[in-house]
Parts: C-alpha cells; structure tokens; sequence
C-alpha cells in the first residue's frame, strides 16, 4: 500500500477514540436543560479532535453547570464555586500537554468569581472557558443572577429585579489582553459546535459565552428568539462560524463582521434587541501567560543542587581566615558560568 | 552643647589611645541596636553588623524593628526603622531581652523603644547630635528635652556629630551615614574590619567602584572616631567560623526550603510579613524550573496551587493569617480532595488587619479548626529559622504521601530575624519525585482507602485508565458523588485516619530539663529559644522547672500525655491573646486560654495553665524568667 507499514494503519485504527469515549456518567441535568446540548456539542468536538481523555480536563466551579466534567469521560475536577478558573490556571501552568476546559454558570463566572473571570482573560492561558449562561440560579432554586433581565421575579426579587442585566460579552472584551470571544446558543447545534471548536482551535484563553435555556426557572426566557429567529444575528466573516444550509435558512439576519476588529466586537457586542452569535473577536498573537511563564530550565536534581549552592554561597560563612573566601558574587559568577 | 563641645576636647585629647585601651570591657553577650526613620539605612547597617560578627564565629540574632509604613513621617515615634542584633560568643537561640548600646539617627525614633522597655537599664546610646544645630527652634528643643529626660533616667549618653563628619568624606551625608555607623560599632566592638570591608565591597557591588570606595572611608572614619573620642570599648570571644554556616532570615529559609523540596509552583497574593518569602524565591525560582505566580487575590493563589498540585507535584501557598481566612474554604476541599498542598501562614497579630508587621501565634486554633465540617490536616511549626527550612522540605514529603494540607506555622519573629545555621548539605531525597504517569491498574479506583490507614494512591491527569472528577461533594471509592449515609461517614472516617496513621510516625519531643518536677513550661513554634533561656537561667538558681517544645500540633506524638502527668503543674508561654485571671470577672468558668493550652487541656485532661501575651514582640527570656519565679514562689 504505497510503502505504508501495515503495522502503522492498526495502531491508528486502535488508538481512534469514539464518542463513547467521551461520555462519563450520566447526565441528572433537568430535561430540557440546554447544558445538554452544550455537553453533546463538546463531546463530539473531542471525537473530532480525538483528544486524548487522559489528557484532557475540565474544570468548574458549583452550580448545574459544573455538574458537567462528570459527565465527561476525561478527567475533571468539580471544585468551588466561583474558583474555576484559577483551578484551571493551576492545572495547566506545568502541564502544557493537557488540553483544559473549563465549564461555568452565570454565577460562578460573573457573580463569585468575577474577579477570576478579568484575570483569567488578561493572563490568557492556553484553555477554553464555556460560560453556560441561564440567567438564573438553579442549584440553588431561582435566585436572580448578574444577567437576569431586569424586571425578572425570582426568589429574592419578587416584585422583579432592579438591576439592569450586565453584558458578559462586552465586559470580556473590555479587559486587556482579551483574545477571543464567541457567543452561541445552545438550541443550534450545528452553530455552538463550530464556535467551540473554533475556541478549542485559538491559541489562547478562549472565551464563550453559550445561552443556556433553563426550562424549570426560566422557562419563558428565550421564547423570543425561539419563536422568531431573526432576533438571532448571526456574524459573517471569512474566518467565522459556516452555517449549514439547514441552519442558514432559519437564521437568516446575517451581519457581516471582522473578527480582528476589537472595536467592531465590542459595537457587536452591545447590540441592544438582537443577540449576536458567532465570533466577535480573535487575536491569537496575544501572549499567553503559560507560555510567558514556562520553565526555561528542566527541573533536575543536579540543577536544584546548583541553585541552592549557590544561594548557600550568597548567604555563606566559611570557615578559616576571614576573608580567604567568602561568598561574593564574583565567586558565584564565575560558578554560575561553569 | 556642653556635651557636643566635650567631644570636642576628647577629640584633641593625645591620650584618648592609651586611655581606651585600659577600658576596654570583656563580654559574653550584648545587645546592640541600631535605629533610625525609614530609608535611612539603618536595617543595612544592622544587618552588615550582624553578618560581620557572624563570620567571625559569634552566635547572632538579629530582629528587624519595622514601621507599618513605607515612608513614615521623619523623626517620628512611630516611624522608628532599623536592626537589633544579639551579639554572644556562643550559640544564641533568641532575640535576648533589653538593649546595651543603642546607636541612633535622631532622638524621636528612641522614645518609642525606650518606653516599650527594649533599653537596659544604664544602657549606652550614640545619638546623631545635629539636631542641636537645627534652624527650627522646636527640633532643638525637642532633641534637648529628650537627651536630658535620657540622662535623668540613667542612660549614657553619648552625642556624636554623625553627619558633620561624614561630610569630611561624602558630599551627601545622608547616604552612608549607616556605614559610618557600622565603624563605630566596628569600633566598639573590635570587629574585624577586612571581613567589614569586604561586606562593603559586596553591597554595593552593583553601584561601582567610586561608590565602594567612599563606603569604604567612611566605615574607617567611624571607626577612628569612635577611636579618638569614645571611652567604650568591648572585647567578646569570637572563636571563628569551623564549619560552613549560612545566615539567613525565616522567610529566605521558607524560599530555599522549597526549592529544596522539589515543588515547582508557589502561588501567592502579597502579604505582610509573608510576602518577602516569595521575593527571594521570586530571584531563583525559575532558575530551577519553577514559578512564583501572584495570585489576583488570596483565594485564586490557593486554587492556582491546588490546580498545580492536582495536575502534577505538591504545590505550595505562602500567607499569613488573614490570607489563610480567605483560603479556607479551598484549604476544605484540598482536605476532601485529598489533594496535597503545603500552606505557610507567616502569622502576624491579629485579629482582622491586626498588626501587620507584628509577632503573633495567634493562628493555631484557626488552622486547626477554621474550616466548616470535619477537615483534618497537619500542622507543623518551625522553631528555628533553620528548622523553617527543613520543615518545607519535610511538608511536601508529607502533604504528597498523605495525600493532605499540611499548614506550616511560622512568625513574624521567625520571617525577619536572621540567624546562623549550618549549611545544608542537599539531597536528591528531598526532592518531589517525577509525576507519575503510568496507567492505572485495572480495577483500581482514585481513592482506594486503606482500611486501617485510609491512606490511598494519588492519581494525576495524564495516566491512562485513571480517568475520574474530584469533587468537593461528598463521594465514594469511586469518586462519585454520593450523599447516602454511610459515604459521608466512610470519607471523613478515612481522611481522619490518614493523621492518625501519620502520628504513629511520630517521635516523642524530649523534654529539656529533667524529666519531672514542679514546673513544666510547654510552647511551640519560635519561642522554643527564648523558653529554653529561661529555663536554663531559673533552673541554675535551684528552680524545678523544665520545658517541652511541639513541632507537631496536629496530630500530636505520642508520649505527650505521659510527660505532662510527671510535672505538679504545667503552663503554656505563647504570644497570643489569654484571659488573666488577674481580671475581676475572670475565672475558671470562662477563661480563654492561649491557643495551644486549649489544645492540650482538651487533650490530655491536664489542667494546663498559661502565660501570653499579644504585644507584638518577640517573647523575652527575661520575662519568661520572672514570670517562672514568681510562679514557682
């Protein structure tokens, strides 16, 4: 066969992971929870991608959302709420070759962890942080979040919210730093798995915010897009989302947009009446902090030997007549250049 | 001045040589301290001091005396900044108590120390004598109502015109005022003045040859000064240097010390007086392939630690107590995740803000007991600066084998004072061994408790096989989310047991002093040289007393129950708050004790008193010393 070892074309064949692969336990969501749509659409982005399960973690935080690395077949750590982030930071700062995602709810990401979020987006790290925005509190039973609308009742605002909502796409690209920003919704399958995959594809902390339906709370929430899906505008650009042609002839108010244009994305992103999904922003030439950050030297016996002698020698007493040796940093120097 | 114009006359006297000569004083031990405003130089000048007498063999014991502020107001109270160095011909294991010569830049910064008790009585002090000539009338008499008052209260007062001699060699005498100090104190104290040199030559490397020289004149006119025109002279056994030392501070022990350990990752948020660990550490950290990240805040350096730990080897966090309070609730989760994590807490006083750059041991019972729920972890204290070095090296070891927290407790007291120590000689042991990515055996689940030690494999990302979602929810062997009655019981059953498993590798801590008697003094983390002092002194005039100092305060090792019972009364000395029963409503029904004598009257039955107090200072030997006699009376 044209010189290939036949040896070769088995490995491939046993090595290819199916989506099995990528399913873990069971998903206990609500039914109708758009998490799982958006479980589904990350599934098949490892297939596609055949990421190695055992190189592959998610992290989140608490809420329904974070339910979601159990559900995955890689490894996951299900920590604090509001804490993913700097979890998922941690995790990949030595270990380049696992591919990190990272799942959080409105509450987690723009409420208790806002701080994280900002920081998160200006460290650009090398990961894909998913924002399942439902607009509520579910786990803890329909409490107003930062992107309930206003005038909303829940729990703790029964005569309706007071506050606007805030904007989660335009308070991202507002940070420095800030390198990719996408937005979908999870009822279009076919739109969500591009973004993601684009997200999982850009160098650099990948940012999307996917609108989540939460029919037990929020069951009313979306009904305007849902009914008339002109409200949906999608983004065209030559490096953007492609709709199939089923999904095009739903979604048919189209916008033509440059994704390397961080003013047009933050115009985009605060469209008022229309939700816009598809890439806003993309900027893979900013730096990334794990690559910014990564060890210069291996880390070895012999070389923590050599440093710590060396500082021993900055802090050094020898023995005999004072002055015959003594550590000076001419003598570390030299031994540094040894 | 009739004092400035008397330095005049010795300074012309042609006999002042032969004159100091017959003076001169032999000694074991001073106290010296060197204090000034801010940014003036004296904590280099102190520390130059204490290096140059380090390399001579004497046993030195520096603390740092701190303001709160960066740039405090000039010649104020408050703002007093600089270096005490204990000076003894032998090993010295603590701060030691008042001050014998104290060498000043401007009366103010003295009023403070000197009401606070840090003088002996009779003490020497060398005063900066320029003020006396100030153009403003209120900072004259300022400095003359403060010399007087000093003179009243005994204390030999010696005005020096610093500045005006400086400007013989130096155009601007506001730097390197501090060198010429250190020649006064070279002086007084017979150093030996190459090794002074040659510290010259290494602290001002960086700034050039010129600069190295004009140091270098005004060290030998501070020394010829104090020469020609002070009557105070000592000699103090300086037996030389036999075997490799380092002298360091707490803080730069905790940054070697984990580098030592082999960890790789420290995340961090800057805190006073935690922060300079991870400035040190910061300069070589990468040079060894690691990183110091500095947080967003003290809960992200928490969970970017645990993430790094989770993923790879043990990562470590540095802090101090209100840090820690912000970490609690991760500090819960590496404790059900099993994911090891070192914590230091560089403990300052609290409570809230408290005393930033304060001793304190106030954070033992936080640390034990702070988070919600059953979170059982080890806690270690360091007593030593030396030992703050060891025990980072020995809490990774144990956070990774125990899969658990380990809180390493140290002080403000530990953090800045410097001290010599032998050199470490490094071993590939210490370090954390690679990350292990071998797949997991068949069968085999992330959290295979041992039955009897509850202790259990760690599992890493990138092992085939392994695949699994630690959670902070209640969970099984399998790492499922489970809330049925017995998984809740089962987890904390086999978390708790792991301590109890790590106790039975503990050593009993000996006593020092005799094995029973009347009085048995138990402390823990950097008072074990001030206690021991204390006891050594008391126990020389005939007392009955002995002391007993915990590394480990949780678990505790066994044996401890036994030593307590073998004394008729046993008390705590710590620095944290307890009530006195000294206080009208105080009594036994609702007296707070000091930290660790909660712990060992819960434990041990023992009504175990205690002494404490939060003055933000280290503890004194004399103190301890007098409280033991009255005491024992």
């Amino acid at each position: 066969m044209f010189g290939l070892k036949s040896e070769c074309v088995l490995k491939v064949d046993e090595e290819f992971h199916d989506l099995e692969e990528y399913q873990g336990r069971v998903a206990r969501w609500c039914p109708g929870c758009g998490d799982n749509g958006i479980l589904a659409a990350t599934q098949r982005l490892c297939r596609d991608e055949q990421l190695p399960p055992e190189k592959t973690v998610f992290v989140s935080g608490i809420g329904c959302a974070a339910r979601f690395p159990h559900y995955m077949g890689t490894y996951g750590f299900h920590g604090l709420h509001g804490r993913a982030l700097p979890t998922a930071q941690g995790v990949k700062i030595r270990r380049p070759d696992l591919k990190v995602f990272v799942n959080m709810g409105d509450g987690d990401c723009c409420s208790i962890g806002t701080a994280h979020w900002i920081h998160a987006v200006r460290m650009n790290m090398n990961m894909v942080a998913m924002l399942h925005d439902n607009n509520i509190y579910g786990l803890t039973k329909n409490q107003v979040s930062p992107t309930t609308p206003k005038g909303m009742t829940t729990a703790t605002t029964p005569h309706g919210s007071v506050l606007r909502e805030m904007n989660p796409l335009t308070a991202t690209l507002g940070i420095t730093n800030v390198s990719f920003v996408a937005q979908a919704v999870e009822w279009v399958p076919d739109l969500l798995y591009q973004v993601i995959r684009a997200a999982y594809q850009h160098k650099g902390f990948a940012f999307v915010r996917i609108l989540q339906r939460c029919p037990h709370f929020m069951p009313t929430l979306f009904d305007s897009l849902l009914s008339n899906p002109d409200n949906i505008m999608v983004l065209d650009s030559d490096d953007g989302v492609k709709l199939s042609e089923a999904t095009a002839k739903v979604y048919k108010t189209r916008e033509p947009h440059d994704t390397a244009d961080l003013n047009l994305a933050r115009e985009v992103a605060g469209t008022e009446g229309k939700v816009p999904v598809g890439i806003l922003y993309r900027n893979a030439s900013v730096p990334c902090y794990d690559e910014l950050r990564k060890p210069a030297r291996l880390h070895t016996p012999e070389q923590a030997r050599t440093v710590l002698d060396r500082a021993f020698d900055r802090f050094g007493i020898f023995p005999g007549a004072s002055g015959t040796r003594h550590g000076t940093g001419d003598e570390t120097d030299r031994r540094t250049d040894a | 001045m009739s004092s400035s114009k008397s330095t005049e006359a010795r300074h012309q006297s042609p006999d002042v040589v032969s004159m100091h000569g017959a003076r001169t004083q032999r000694i074991s031990e001073h106290i010296v301290e060197i204090i000034s405003d801010s940014g003036e130089g004296a904590q280099t000048a102190g520390q130059m001091f204490a290096t140059v007498s380090a390399k001579m063999g004497n046993g030195v014991w520096t603390v740092e005396i701190i303001p709160a502020e960066i740039e405090p107001p000039a010649r104020s109270i408050e703002g007093a900044s600089g270096n005490r160095i204990r000076l003894c011909s032998g090993a010295v294991t603590n701060a030691g108590d008042a001050a014998d010569v104290i060498i000043a830049l401007n009366e103010q910064v003295l009023i403070g120390r000197e009401a606070a008790g840090e003088f002996k009585q009779g003490a020497h002090i060398l005063l900066e004598n320029k003020w006396a000539q100030n153009k403003i009338s209120n900072i004259v008499t300022a400095y003359n109502d403060a010399v007087g008052n000093f003179k009243a209260k005994g204390y030999r007062v010696h005005e020096i015109p610093m500045e005006e001699e400086c400007r013989k060699f130096v155009d601007n005498p506001l730097r390197g005022k501090n060198i010429f100090v250190v020649g006064i104190l070279s002086y007084i104290y017979s150093r030996d003045l190459d090794i002074a040199r040659q510290e010259i030559a290494k602290k001002f490397k960086k700034k050039g040859e010129a600069i190295i020289e004009s140091n270098l004149s005004l060290l030998d006119a501070g020394y010829h000064w104090a020469q020609h025109n002070l009557d105070l002279h000592f000699e103090i056994d300086s037996p030389g240097v036999t075997e490799p030392q380092v002298v360091m501070n707490g803080n730069a022990a905790l940054a070697l010390g984990t580098v030592a350990s082999g960890m790789e990752v420290c995340a961090m948020y800057p805190i006073t007086p935690a922060t300079s660990a991870s400035h040190f550490l910061s300069e070589i950290f990468e040079e060894v392939g690691g990183v110091v990240h500095q947080a967003e805040d003290e809960i992200a350096a928490c969970a970017f630690a645990i993430g790094a730990s989770y993923a790879g080897k043990c990562a470590v966090t540095i802090t101090s107590g209100p840090g820690m309070a912000l970490k609690t609730e991760l500090m819960g989760l590496s404790v059900m995740g099993e994911i090891p994590l070192v914590l230091v807490d560089v403990q300052r006083g609290g409570p809230s803000t408290g005393l930033p750059t304060k001793v304190e041991q106030g954070d033992l019972l936080a640390a034990m007991f702070g988070v919600p729920g059953d979170a059982p972890k080890i806690i270690m204290a360091p007593a030593t600066i030396e030992d703050c070095f060891y025990s980072i090296i020995t809490a990774r070891k144990i956070a990774e084998t125990f899969r658990t927290l380990v809180v390493v407790l140290t002080d403000a007291n530990l953090a800045t004072g410097q001290q010599a120590f032998p050199r470490p000689a490094f071993k590939e042991e210490w370090l954390a061994p690679p990350v292990d990515q071998s797949p997991v055996p068949a069968g085999a689940n992330p959290y295979d408790w041992d039955a009897a030690t509850g202790l259990s494999v760690r599992r890493l990302p990138g092992q085939a096989n392994g695949m699994f979602t630690l959670t902070g929810l209640a969970h099984t062997r399998q790492g499922t989310v489970a809330y049925g009655p017995g998984v809740n019981q089962e987890g904390c059953r086999h978390r708790s047991l792991k301590l109890a498993a790590f106790q039975k590798t503990l050593k009993t801590p000996e006593v020092f002093g005799d094995p029973e008697g009347d009085l048995l003094i138990v402390g823990w983390g950097s008072t074990r040289g001030a206690i021991e002092e204390a006891v050594m002194r008391t126990r020389a005039d005939g007392l009955d007393v002995s002391s007993l100092h915990l590394k480990f305060l949780q678990p505790m090792a066994s044996g401890i129950r036994e030593i307590l019972h073998r004394y008729k009364r046993v008390m705590t000395v710590e620095i944290n708050y307890s009530d006195s029963l000294d206080d009208e409503i105080i009594d036994d029904d609702n007296r707070r004790y000091a930290n660790l004598a909660w712990l060992l009257r819960a434990r041990y039955l023992v009504d175990i008193d205690c002494w404490s107090n939060v003055h933000g200072q280290p503890m004194k030997p004399g103190a301890i010393e007098s409280m033991i006699r009255s005491r024992l009376q």
